[in-house]
């Protein structure tokens, strides 16, 4: 069954987004990367460094769509600037806004991500916006021209889960853009839970980089979300306070 | 207002006996919690913390990698200037020993830089002693300017300045800042800064807080453990960062352990700070502060580094000198001596058996595009 997640014009068969941060060493990506069968993965422009023998981008298989973030970013127009540096150092033109001014809780910015995404999506970059999951902010974010909208499940690398649950289900009913539920995902069930509510993908890093078993977590990701997919396209059952039962006892009065 | 009337209060409370109050089992219930308070913060100091350091370590641990995931950010300091004003009793560079005093010219600077660099490293602190006539704003704007093409990130550990000098060298590039209490102990302090402007206890203990006002993404602070009372410098160090963090959010805060060393003089410090104490207060940091980021540096020796990166630490000096010029000139006086001399190849070398990534940079100061 094809089932693709279209973003930038981009039919995307996977729905894992992984992330490059956090490993024990950059060799492990292309392993993961491999595992996970994700086709995208977001890296943060702070740490590329082109001069470095070691170079994160170097460690990326070419297959890849390569999202840059803004990570470090505190205002829009820091979140602009990395992204025009990203464009310009050939790292492609989609991007991944991070706009964050808490160190504490590191919980987005919402009204200064609006911003940065009105002038990205105006120069013809394809905009996922990192959001606290808020109806009325992803709104402006997709009149604003995102591509997607990624709110996140519970701050960034607690895995904690999804703690927004019914904020996001609000979002994935309320929005035309596709949902990526980003920051959070802590297990394998967690990011089939996404999938089944309708998330049209997850992003995660902390949980797989900070595994025992980074490649084996990957690829325990990737069955997780194709399942959660797959039982959200199959449509899940009511759920019903009292039992319902398969025949109906008063079904002789039809 | 400011911290120091949150310090005036903790003075009055953490003189008295509130260490001994506190037992194992207040210590376990903490470890338990998600947020950790003042009350949290005195437990995880107390000495029936000092029981239970393996379960702090194990938390300490759980969180680190949490939120830093298994990577060490790796800075150099480089010295360009050990003229200075001041006699503060436990440093080389005061004012009354007599030594050659050097200070780096444009072309030391640029030479001293591209030494440094070609380790690989991005991220560069630069210190200077306090002397307004030697080392002057426009001294270390002249010598960032330089910098800036060698470096991702410099950040400085000067003499307090003012607001608005703080915001000339951010506007120059600088983006972080260091600054140490040294003594929270008030009167210990008095003692110990016998002449120069350093003796203003409050100019200094304000200085961190006017270094967020101005915008540096980075403020680091930290008592130099040794001088008073660590459970109390510890908890005051802690209760600093917390404020700052709380009243700053958009800043990264960070905290530092240096452990007195010996240097020129004689002065020894009264309050030995163990290692195990030392253990003690890295974990209390980072269960009451988990983003935190905790530097460790040189005054450490290798063998104890190697086991403290486990611990909490997010960031460690490597390769080395406390001399002004000291990668690439001789004949320096060093500030204090060193323990770990390790160069970066070899310290990168230890964090990756250990399986952890060194990060050479972490973070780029925008230029507009």
């Amino acid at each position: 069954m094809s089932d693709p997640l279209i973003i930038g014009g981009q039919a995307l068969s996977s729905r894992l987004f992984i992330g490059t941060g956090k490993y024990s060493r950059n060799t492990l990506i292309p392993e993961v990367v491999e595992a996970s069968g994700s086709q995208v993965i977001t890296v943060a422009l702070r740490r590329v460094d082109p001069d470095s023998n070691d170079n994160i981008i170097s460690h990326i298989p070419d297959r890849m769509i390569l999202l840059p973030n803004t990570s470090g970013a505190r205002t829009a127009e820091e979140a602009v600037r990395i992204a025009r540096l990203a464009k310009a150092s050939g790292l492609g033109n989609w991007v991944k806004i991070e706009v964050i001014n808490d160190q504490k809780y590191l919980l987005p910015d919402n009204a200064e991500t609006i911003r940065a995404t009105e002038i990205l999506a105006s120069e013809g970059f394809v905009v996922l916006p990192y959001m606290s999951p808020d109806l009325s902010a992803a709104l402006r974010m997709q009149e604003a021209g995102a591509a997607a909208v990624m709110p996140l499940g519970s701050p960034i690398g607690t895995n904690r889960g999804l703690r927004t649950r019914e904020l996001l289900r609000i979002l994935i009913a309320e929005l035309d853009l596709p949902v990526i539920v980003d920051a959070g995902i802590g297990r394998p069930s967690e990011a089939a839970e996404a999938m089944e509510m309708g998330a049209a993908g997850v992003l995660l890093n902390t949980a797989i980089a900070t595994a025992r078993n980074p490649q084996l977590m990957a690829s325990a990701f990737r069955d997780a979300v194709a399942a959660g997919r797959k039982a959200y396209l199959a449509g899940l059952g009511p759920v019903e306070e009292t039992a319902a039962a398969s025949s109906p006892l008063t079904g002789f009065l039809d | 207002m400011g911290f120091y009337e949150t310090a005036r209060r903790l003075s009055e409370q953490a003189d008295s006996e509130i260490w001994e109050k506190y037992t194992k089992d207040d210590v376990m219930r903490t470890l338990r919690k998600e947020q950790l308070d003042e009350r949290d913060l005195q437990i995880l100091l107390s000495p029936a913390a000092a029981d239970c350091l393996e379960e702090m370590a194990r938390c300490a641990l759980r969180l680190t990698r949490t939120h830093f995931g298994h990577v060490m950010q790796l800075f150099t300091p480089m010295y360009l200037a050990d003229f200075c004003i001041n006699h503060c009793t436990y440093c080389s560079f005061s004012s009354i020993y007599d030594f050659p005093r050097k200070k780096l010219s444009p072309e030391e600077v640029r030479q001293e830089a591209k030494a440094i660099a070609a380790t690989g490293i991005r991220h560069i602190l630069i210190l200077t002693g306090e002397s307004r006539k030697e080392s002057p704003v426009s001294y270390i704007k002249e010598c960032v300017k330089i910098l800036r093409e060698y470096f991702s990130s410099v950040s400085i550990e000067v003499n307090p300045l003012s607001e608005d000098e703080y915001k000339e060298l951010k506007e120059a590039g600088v983006d972080g800042l260091t600054l140490y209490q040294e003594v929270y102990h008030e009167e210990t302090y008095r003692k110990l800064h016998i002449k120069g402007p350093k003796k203003i206890y409050r100019n200094r203990m304000d200085a961190p807080e006017r270094g967020c006002r101005a915008g540096f993404r980075t403020v680091n602070i930290g008592a130099l453990l040794g001088m008073y009372d660590w459970r109390r410098e510890a908890l005051f160090t802690a209760m600093h960062a917390r404020y700052l963090q709380d009243k700053y959010p958009e800043c990264e805060i960070g905290v530092s352990v240096p452990r007195f060393r010996p240097f020129l003089g004689e002065y020894n410090p009264e309050h030995i700070v163990t290692d195990r104490a030392l253990v003690q207060i890295i974990l209390a940091y980072r269960l009451f502060l988990p983003r935190a980021g905790i530097t460790l540096s040189t005054r450490e020796p290798s063998a104890l580094r190697d086991r403290l990166i486990h611990l909490g630490v997010t960031k460690m000096s490597a390769g080395v000198s406390t001399e002004v010029g000291g990668h690439t000139l001789e004949g320096g006086t060093p500030q204090f001596e060193i323990s770990d001399g390790r160069s970066v190849q070899e310290i990168s070398r230890m964090l990756r058996a250990n399986s952890l990534q060194p990060v050479y940079k972490d973070w780029d100061i925008l230029e507009s595009v």
